[in-house]
């Protein structure tokens, strides 16, 4: 057997290359999972579909936008809600990255891969980067159907982009929550509900359903500093979308850097405490 | 020059469990250090230990040179690991899992790939090779995990129980790879449940019970350890076996060390520690003869890693029970030994 000794350090990249190589090898590993294992990326598409049909049929005459010529139309509350659904699902790859790296650390792929030569993060980085895809190819199949039901832009393709940025930049920032609570509760299935329960508070209690102008004032401040609100309000801006009576608070006034402040504040503080964790976790 | 794997002193408990309770450990630069032990005994948390992937609560251990509690990262770069449970992905194939692992040990694109068929071809998963290892049989999985194991040819590897689940002929052909490895100058610590591949693959042997080390050395030295040759009967009536131990006794060898007789009812087999060979097998078979004693099997039998085994671990169990059974361990057993020491 010719034997590979030594080959370890003469291809010993510098550091931050290899961890760049290495989280991509990772993502791709994980994205041939997600290609053999359809089921879950067909899940993740019919969800929010399914949520986009619900709200704009059932709710959609019963909520008006205050603030909005016509403000009882079902058309109208559509536009509004639109940023709503596609940001409640972007957040919904906390789900997905958690779920992953308990089912990982279940099977014991985490030993394995602790115990190669690889960079720290990049087991968690590659199944963020994974996620993100998926989430990127949901939030189109989403967009097809808002078109389909009435939703549309009005202020330009390049805004419409920056606008899906910022969701995805969320979901990104979402995503390194999942991992530190796969890497928390160990199995698969505390992960999926563990990642999902805190989601509901999250994306209810905010202006992504129903206008916080209506909210009693505590939950209103609530509201308006959530960080999820500030992407939905950033996102109605950027698509020229109903944006009901905008509060005063200042993620509100300023929604993309609110945006962008509370992605990267929620990327550095999880990615931190999940690599930390993913270094002692076992199994 | 300590060798290739040093610990001293380990210390691993979870919770009330003392999983390691001072565990030390020493491996001579390529060569095998079998670590035995009953289930439970620590085993895996030492290879754990050793390997990066638990920090050890007390001790020190260093491997290829290197601590692994302070130089981590280090370590892994020397060291290649099969762990107690096959560890690949279930959705990739064969291929890709091995080329995966060849990447994330820094190996090229091209490299890794090349490695990969090497191996699969070596470890017979060829025509499995583009299937998920999820459609793979419990023994093909076990194979692609120590193939794995082996993508690069670290100076260290470490093997928990890797022959568990093989049919015999796999089995056969994983020592032969082991061998060829060694040869080649790795240094290898292999847990094991088969005593037979203790014997044949390592060239020491440590075994360990409720986290300590209760006997090392080489496997025969243990043996020896254990007493020497025995004789066993196997009488045709169960009536008789209470007779046949009694006349065995007689031939017992003085001072021997595994006891008395042993008297097993329902195979019917009587087992004495002697001394003086085949020609007291003959002696044995006339006195039995002469008391009218129908035998159905008679031999002389070597002692076994097996024997050891059960006497090391049998004694230990006993010996945390019953204080007054202490001194005659002492002078037979070096479970006591062990203990005492510390
Ligand atoms: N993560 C853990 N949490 C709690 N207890 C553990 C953990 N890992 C091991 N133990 C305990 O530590 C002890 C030693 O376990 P270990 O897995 O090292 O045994 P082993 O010698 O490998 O056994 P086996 O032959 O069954 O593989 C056992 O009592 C086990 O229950
Ligand atoms: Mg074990």
């Amino acid at each position: 057997m010719s034997v590979a000794t030594g080959a370890v350090d003469r291809h010993r990249a510098r550091r931050p290359v290899q961890a760049v190589r290495d989280s991509l090898v990772v993502a791709q590993r994980n994205l041939i999972r997600m290609k053999r294992i359809p089921e879950v990326v067909v899940f993740a598409v019919i969800q929010p579909v399914m949520f986009v049909i619900l709200f704009s049929y059932v709710f959609g005459g019963a909520i008006p936008v205050p603030g909005e010529k016509g403000a009882g139309g079902p058309l109208v509350y559509r536009n509004y809600l639109m940023a709503g659904i596609f940001a409640q699902t972007v957040t919904f790859a906390t789900a997905g990255a958690g779920a992953g790296i308990a089912d990982d650390m279940h099977k014991g792929l985490i030993d394995r891969f602790r115990s190669l030569p690889m960079a720290r993060g990049a087991v968690l980085t590659g199944r963020t980067i994974a996620d993100l895809v998926q989430t990127a190819l949901t939030v189109m199949v989403l967009a097809v159907v808002a078109v389909l039901v009435g939703w549309r832009i009005h202020d330009g393709v390049p805004r419409m982009f920056a606008a899906f940025g910022l969701l995805l930049f969320l979901g990104y920032a979402f995503s390194w929550v999942g991992a530190l609570i796969g890497l928390t509760v160990r199995t698969p299935e505390a992960a999926t509900s563990g990642g999902l329960i805190w989601l509901f508070p999250l994306t209810f209690v905010s202006n992504a359903f129903v206008p916080t102008s209506g909210m009693p004032p505590f939950l209103r401040a609530v509201a308006d500093w959530n960080p999820f609100s500030a992407t939905v309000q950033a996102c109605r801006q950027l698509y020229g979308n109903p944006q009901g009576i905008v509060s005063h608070a200042w993620p509100m006034r300023h929604p993309v850097w609110a945006s962008l402040m509370w992605s990267v504040v929620i990327i550095l503080v999880f990615r931190g405490l999940a690599v930390r964790k993913y270094r002692t976790a076992t199994a | 020059m300590p060798g290739a794997i040093h610990a001293e002193g380990l210390v691993k408990t979870f919770g009330d469990v003392r999983a390691l309770d001072g565990v030390d450990l020493d491996v001579a630069e390529g060569t095998v250090l079998g670590l035995l032990g009953p289930n439970g005994a620590g085993k895996t948390t030492a290879v754990r230990v050793l390997t990066t992937l638990l920090r050890p609560d007390a001790g020190r251990a260093v491997v290829a040179g290197l601590d692994v509690v302070r130089q981590p990262d280090e370590v892994r770069r020397s060291i290649g690991l099969s762990g107690q449970f096959a560890a690949v992905d279930e959705y990739l194939t064969g291929r890709e899992n091995l080329r995966m692992v060849g990447r994330l040990y820094q190996l090229r694109g091209r490299q890794a790939k090349a490695r990969a068929g090497e191996l699969l071809e070596r470890f017979h998963l060829a025509d499995a090779a583009d299937r998920p290892a999820r459609t793979y049989s419990g023994g093909m999985r076990r194979r692609l995990d120590l193939a794995a194991a082996l993508v690069v040819s670290p100076p260290v590897m470490f093997m928990d129980e890797p022959t568990t689940g093989l049919d015999p002929r796999n089995r056969q052909q994983m020592w032969e790879v082991i061998e060829e490895l060694v040869a080649a100058g790795t240094t290898l610590l292999l847990t094991t449940q088969y005593l037979e591949e203790a014997d044949r693959l390592a060239h020491d042997i440590c075994v360990i019970d409720h986290g300590r080390v209760i006997a090392r050395g080489s496997s025969d030295e243990l043996k020896a350890r254990t007493g020497g040759e025995r004789v066993e009967v196997v009488v045709h009536d169960r009536a008789m076996t209470g007779t046949a131990a009694e006349v065995m006794t007689g031939f017992m060898a003085g001072g021997a060390s595994g006891g008395g007789a042993t008297v097993e009812q329902h195979t019917r087999r009587i087992t004495v520690p002697v001394s003086g060979g085949a020609k007291l097998l003959a002696e044995v078979i006339r006195e039995l003869d002469a008391r009218g004693i129908e035998i159905d099997d008679i031999g002389l039998r070597r002692p076994t890693l097996d024997d050891v085994f059960l006497w090391l671990t049998g004694h230990a169990a006993q010996d945390a029970g019953a204080a007054e059974d202490a001194g005659a361990a002492r002078d037979a057993g070096p479970a006591a030994e062990e203990r005492d020491g510390r």
